[in-house]
């Protein structure tokens, strides 16, 4: 087969083509199971937390629920939204601004027997620097304002 | 006053702009581009340093009638802080962003002499088309220098977080190779309008492509330090859709890096290369609109205004959508470049665009798509390490093998056995992998790095071998130390996956843990205090062997904003970083301890710096050869 200029860019044009639908293969098998959805306690009580996936739990630390392990690195805590709770078992440094009666998220799986086994605990750094996922609704809504424009 | 005239001056350079962007539509009509244009695109540069400047000054001083300064600012702060602070915020780092933009566009008009003078006419028209939105957009959604009436009697200080020498070095950095990716971006559209798409092209972007590439490199290695050693999580790349955004750029930067070889020396891949020009600097403004929004939340994220998003996400829609338009309407008038065998440098170069192709549009799309998600279904999902790790590590591992064969091959054609010259790494790569089972349980991922890194380090050299060492083009050289930097690199991240050993416990004083091969000794704390903060120092006394070092990781409570942070004490060995962090204390008077030994771990950044080094020698090599021929030129004339 003799190639000529025009053939080869159709080549290279197709060749890209290829490459972009394998991208977007790849991509979406890749978030279909590493992606990790935000729930609330509530949606958990509905069923819609899969035990094993990755999860990002919101809510608040129920007062008086913090409890300190024997190892000294560990707690369990109970996040809640008000009708709705999860218990929570983390092991690691927790940051700073973490607090009963505060708002917490926890990244981490859910156990068969409902407990939420966190790998990581986001709490909010300084004034200025809110995470929507926080229950800073304003900032929320602003976000999603600016996304839907 | 200096608030006042830092204002002036951004106000004179967006109508400087405006007037070179007239001369682009004017044409030739109105005389000389030299005239005109470049005067201007030169007082724009200096302006906007001038302007620059101002806000440095108003740092400095701690100005507190000016808003921007008391919101971020504090008196007590030390020098550097105050210094750098300038760009530690929303509106400063926008002005600075405008500035690399405005000095980018300065060095254009003053370097580019080779190209017709049309082509230049355009291309500086098409950067002060940038200019002009992003002045637009400092000017009316984001003043730096807006006054505050009345001064409040102390600033609310800068984010504990960026209270580190980091500052100073990162974002300028970064800045520098990001935005000077629009000079490419320019000099493509520039070329679309006047249909002067060829091997000139290649090697008046090439220049400043290559020098944006460095700076981003190094950029995106300092980040990723810091980000180490400040935040304390002992990771060194997070996924967080900031890193992203400057992986973005680079990522298409390196891309284009390549391809603009093959149509400077041959000809080819113009449509693709004027692609990849357009795509690398929209990536810089996506990575804009995604930080400078406040649509993702982060270190990065300074304030959440929804007009600025908006702003921006206009600018972009205008420009990339602009360019593409361009792009789509020219592009049937470009002729074809030379035809070349598959197997050939042009071949690989091409297989090494699709695959850097590929891991941009995954990256793309994982960074994006929570955003959409969102927006069309409500639904708050977070892509993390986990998709980022499995989908782009094969890719980079597939993108190193290549680089073993690539470089060795001829243009147009190569007929030589080339498979036997490759034979000495691939052994090395067969030998690491082997040796990799004897050194225990890891991930397949790891193995693989770790056998590929060992391959590369000797294909790296293999381009040098057999020629003349002392008449290789530096920018030889430079391909084989940047590649090199890639095998270190690449070695480093599956050294830290693989042989990361983590203690976490709770200890009280005169107790001891253990971390890989350490011991270490917790001897207590101490009360200590800084300018703006005050701290607990823990005391640790790590030894291995004959080994005895003393780490003192803080846990610092800063006053102004009321903030905790944790000073990780790290130390670096030939064979890795011992890495501490001191926790809480507990009730029952335990300290927590997180401590890491990290083996080579170090090699990450580098080959960062490697890579770019090696980018520095190509830059320098074809600027002394580009010298060299002028001068011989010259005198031939004579």
């Amino acid at each position: 087969m003799t190639v000529t200029p025009k053939n080869q860019r159709l080549l290279l044009v197709a060749v890209a083509i290829v490459a972009l639908l394998g991208a977007a293969l790849l991509a979406m098998w890749g978030l279909s199971g590493k992606a990790a959805y935000f729930r609330t306690p509530q949606d958990i009580a509905a069923g819609r937390g899969e035990v094993g996936q990755p999860l990002r739990l919101g809510g608040m630390v129920k007062t008086g629920s913090l409890q300190k392990q024997p190892d000294g690195v560990s707690i369990r805590f109970v996040v809640t939204d008000g009708p709705a709770s999860v218990p929570v078992l983390f092991r690691g440094i927790v940051p700073d601004l973490f607090k009963e009666g505060g708002g917490v998220v926890a990244e981490g799986r859910l156990e068969r027997g409902g407990l939420f086994v966190a790998d990581n605990i986001l709490a909010k750094h300084d004034e200025r620097y809110m995470p929507p996922q926080m229950g800073n609704l304003a900032a929320e809504r602003k976000t999603r304002e600016t996304v839907s424009q | 006053m200096i608030a006042e005239a830092g204002l002036a001056a951004l106000w004179l350079a967006a109508a400087l702009a405006l007037l070179q962007l007239g001369v682009a539509f004017a044409g030739p009509r109105i005389g000389g581009v030299r005239a005109i244009a470049v005067p201007a695109a030169v007082a724009q540069g200096l302006l906007t340093l001038f302007a620059f400047a101002a806000l440095i000054t108003l740092f400095v001083r701690t100005d507190l009638s000016v808003q921007l300064v008391a919101a971020n600012s504090h008196s007590l702060k030390p020098f550097i802080y105050r210094f750098a602070g300038a760009w530690g915020n929303h509106e400063g780092s926008m002005l600075l962003w405008v500035t690399v933009l405005a000095v980018a566009g300065a060095a254009l008009a003053l370097l580019e002499r080779r190209l017709p003078l049309d082509t230049i006419r355009a291309t500086l028209g098409a950067q002060a088309a940038l200019a002009l939105g992003f002045f637009g957009f400092l000017l009316i959604a984001s003043n730096p220098f807006a006054r505050l009436n009345p001064a409040p009697p102390e600033g609310q200080g800068l984010n504990p977080l960026l209270q580190d020498p980091g500052l100073a070095f990162h974002p300028p950095t970064l800045y520098l190779g990001y935005v000077g990716l629009s000079v490419a971006f320019s000099l493509a559209v520039g070329a679309l309008i006047t249909r002067d798409v060829g091997p000139a092209l290649a090697r008046a972007m090439r220049p400043g492509v290559l020098g944006a590439w460095v700076l981003l490199t190094l950029g995106i290695t300092a980040g990723s330090y810091w980000a180490y050693y400040e935040l304390g999580w002992g990771g060194w790349w997070f996924w967080d859709p900031v890193e992203n955004a400057s992986l973005m750029p680079w990522l298409a930067a390196t891309a284009l890096l390549h391809s603009i070889n093959v149509l400077a020396a041959r000809g080819g891949l113009r449509a693709w290369t004027i692609m990849l020009a357009v795509v690398a600097f929209s990536m810089s403004m996506v990575g804009t609109f995604l930080v400078r929004s406040g649509i993702l939340t982060s270190v990065h994220s300074f304030a959440v205004d929804p007009r600025r998003g908006t702003f921006i996400l206009g600018l972009l829609v205008v420009y990339v959508g602009g360019a593409l338009a361009l792009f789509a309407w020219r592009i049937g008038t470009v002729r074809e470049g030379a035809c070349f065998n598959l197997v050939s440098r042009e071949g690989a170069l091409v297989a090494n665009n699709l695959l850097l192709s590929v891991i941009l549009g995954t990256v793309f799309v994982g960074t994006l798509y929570p955003i959409f998600v969102e927006a069309l279904t409500g639904e708050k999902i977070s892509v993390g390490p986990p998709y980022f790790n499995a989908v782009s590590g094969p890719l980079v591992l597939l993108l190193a093998v290549l680089l073993f064969v690539g470089p060795l091959l001829n243009w147009r054609i190569d007929r030589r056995p080339v498979l036997r010259r490759t034979i000495a790494p691939a052994l090395v790569a067969v030998a690491a992998l082997v040796a990799t089972v004897a050194l225990g349980p890891m991930s397949l991922l790891s193995r693989l790095g770790l056998s590929v890194a060992a391959g590369l380090t000797v294909a790296s050299i293999l381009p040098l071998i057999g020629r003349n060492l002392r008449r290789t083009p530096l920018a030889t050289w430079g391909m084989a130390l940047s590649h090199f930097g890639v095998a270190v690199a690449v070695a480093g991240a599956a050294c830290d996956s693989a042989f990361t050993r983590e203690t976490l416990t709770a200890v009280r004083p005169g107790e001891s843990a253990s971390v890989g091969p350490w011991t270490i000794r917790f001897a207590g704390v101490d009360p200590v205090a800084g300018p703006n903060w005050t701290a607990v120092q823990g005391h640790l006394v790590a030894t291995r062997g004959a080994t005895r070092n003393l780490f003192e990781p803080e846990s610092r409570a800063f006053s102004d904003p009321q903030t905790q942070t944790n000073e990780a004490a790290i130390r670096t060995y030939l064979d890795g970083q011992l890495y501490t962090v001191l926790g809480r204390q507990e009730s029952d008077g335990r300290w927590q301890l997180r401590l890491w030994w990290k083996p080579f771990v170090t090699l990450i950044w580098l080959g960062g710096s490697l890579i770019a080094l090696g980018g520095t020698l190509a830059l320098i090599g074809r600027w002394w050869r580009g010298w060299r021929q002028r001068v011989r030129a010259r005198e031939a004339w004579a």
